[in-house]
């Protein structure tokens, strides 16, 4: 557990990123029988620091400065690179995640990596250099297309026009489905992050909308619906069910009042704390219930004067 | 004390590691009852709680809660494999601990971290 964190970004992108995004191409190279002191040129002028061998289209092996350098010391600048080089070609396919490549170089400890495409022709060549680079270059791509995506979202009403705009985003919620319970609320409070809602607010609709989801999950029949209504200067809150309905309110928002059974409350939920919950973080909160029928909740949520949704984000951050 | 260090206190097992480590923790605060913690826990708190289901992760998350431990967690692999890849998905920072909630509370308040009620 001594990574470091930072470092998980780039973990994924070793996963996303493929070969041929982060090869370099075209690829020098030789053949069998290029002269040592040819080779030595071709290093130096490309500076690089190995090519592999083809002969015709087919790769038949790789040369580095080492086997150079050994050349050297031995008078043996005349030979050919088909006499020095290494036959056993260690290569990685073009459509192959970048952390195929990473294996590789851990597992031989070779510098270079020869990539061929599905039908085994050479295309490219991999280096740890290329691999840096690309992963450098992923990165700051990476930021900057997060960072269009938030300004277009954030500035959404601006572009539309109508008397009142809102965005509606309806989530169904199934009974007793407690493995999925927290979704919803978690979809919805990213979305008002996406535009433009300070933290402190965002954190106040979740909190409301995970216990009203938690209701639906654990009181209802039959499941129930959650609906978030976004609008620039307020969010309404709306979970809606068909049963059973609460029989009395005013007890039903008690502190500590539940009617959980006891499975539920196990796992710490059903403590009796939910609407009062949702009352403390909302605006006004409205509950209408009839047995047999069912329930209404409606939430509201003002922003403060200076505070917009979805548009003039620039101007408050 | 940052988030990050909690990784390196006694008997604590990282399941999941913070997305930022520096951030330093805002207060602590133990319940099992989900509620209570959406009611009064804050955004950089650690959470310790006996509770091992993905909920726990989900209530952090919404809360933007710094971390969870995790406690009288004998053997992590008795953990539900949800929760630890949920906390994975949503970054929520995971650890656990064989000790008891009052013997890892009173390690982290030597560490320097106050109840919600003090700081």
């Amino acid at each position: 557990m001594t990574a470091i964190p930072e470092i998980t970004k780039v973990q994924e992108l070793i996963y996303e990123l493929k070969i041929e995004q982060v090869m370099s191409r075209p690829v020098i190279t030789v053949t069998p029988d290029t002269r040592i002191d040819q080779l030595k040129e071709i290093l130096r002028v490309n500076r690089i620091s190995g090519v592999p061998v083809v002969q015709g289209s087919k790769l038949v092996g790789i040369i580095s400065i080492e086997d150079l350098i050994k050349a050297l010391e031995r008078g043996e600048m005349h030979s050919t690179v088909g006499e020095k080089m290494s036959r056993q070609v260690i290569t990685v396919n073009a459509h192959d995640s970048v952390v195929e490549a990473v294996k590789r170089f851990e597992e031989h400890g070779v510098g270079r990596l020869p990539v061929l495409d599905s039908s085994g022709q050479l295309v490219g060549i991999l280096t740890s250099g290329d691999i840096t680079r690309g992963l450098l270059h992923a990165i700051g791509l990476g930021y900057h297309q997060e960072e269009i995506r938030r300004y277009r979202a954030s500035h959404i009403f601006e572009d539309i026009s109508s008397d009142r705009t809102s965005l509606i985003l309806c989530y169904h919620i199934p009974a007793r489905e407690l493995q999925k319970a927290g979704e919803a609320s978690s979809k919805i409070k990213k979305a008002l992050y996406r535009l433009g809602a300070q933290p402190g607010f965002a954190r106040r609709v979740a909190i409301a909308a995970y216990e009203a989801e938690m209701n639906l999950i654990i009181h209802t029949l039959h499941g129930g619906d959650l609906i978030a209504e976004i609008h620039p200067d307020k969010v309404r809150l709306l979970a809606v069910d068909d049963g059973p309905g609460i029989p009395d309110i005013q007890q039903a928002m008690q502190p500590g009042f539940s009617t959980a059974p006891d499975w539920i409350r196990s796992l710490g939920f059903g403590a009796g704390m939910g609407l009062l919950n949702i009352k403390r973080c909302s605006d006004q909160m409205m509950l209408d219930s009839q047995v047999g029928v069912g329930t209404r909740l409606e939430v509201l949520f003002y922003l403060k004067e200076e505070a917009v949704l979805g548009e003039h984000l620039s101007s408050t951050s | 004390m940052k988030i990050g260090e909690v990784s390196r206190l006694p008997d604590i097992t990282t399941l999941v590691l913070p997305r930022t480590p520096e951030q330093e923790i805002s207060g602590g605060y133990a319940s099992d009852l989900l509620s209570c913690v959406m009611a009064r826990a804050g955004a950089g708190n650690i959470w310790v709680t006996l509770q091992t289901h993905p909920n726990v992760v989900a209530v952090a998350s919404l809360l933007d809660i710094a971390g969870v431990i995790i406690t009288e967690c004998a053997d992590i692999a008795k953990i539900d494999a949800a929760t630890i890849e949920k906390a994975r998905e949503e970054s929520v920072a995971l650890f656990a601990t064989p000790l008891t909630t009052f013997t890892i509370i009173a390690r982290l308040a030597r560490a320097g971290v106050l109840g919600i009620d003090e700081g």
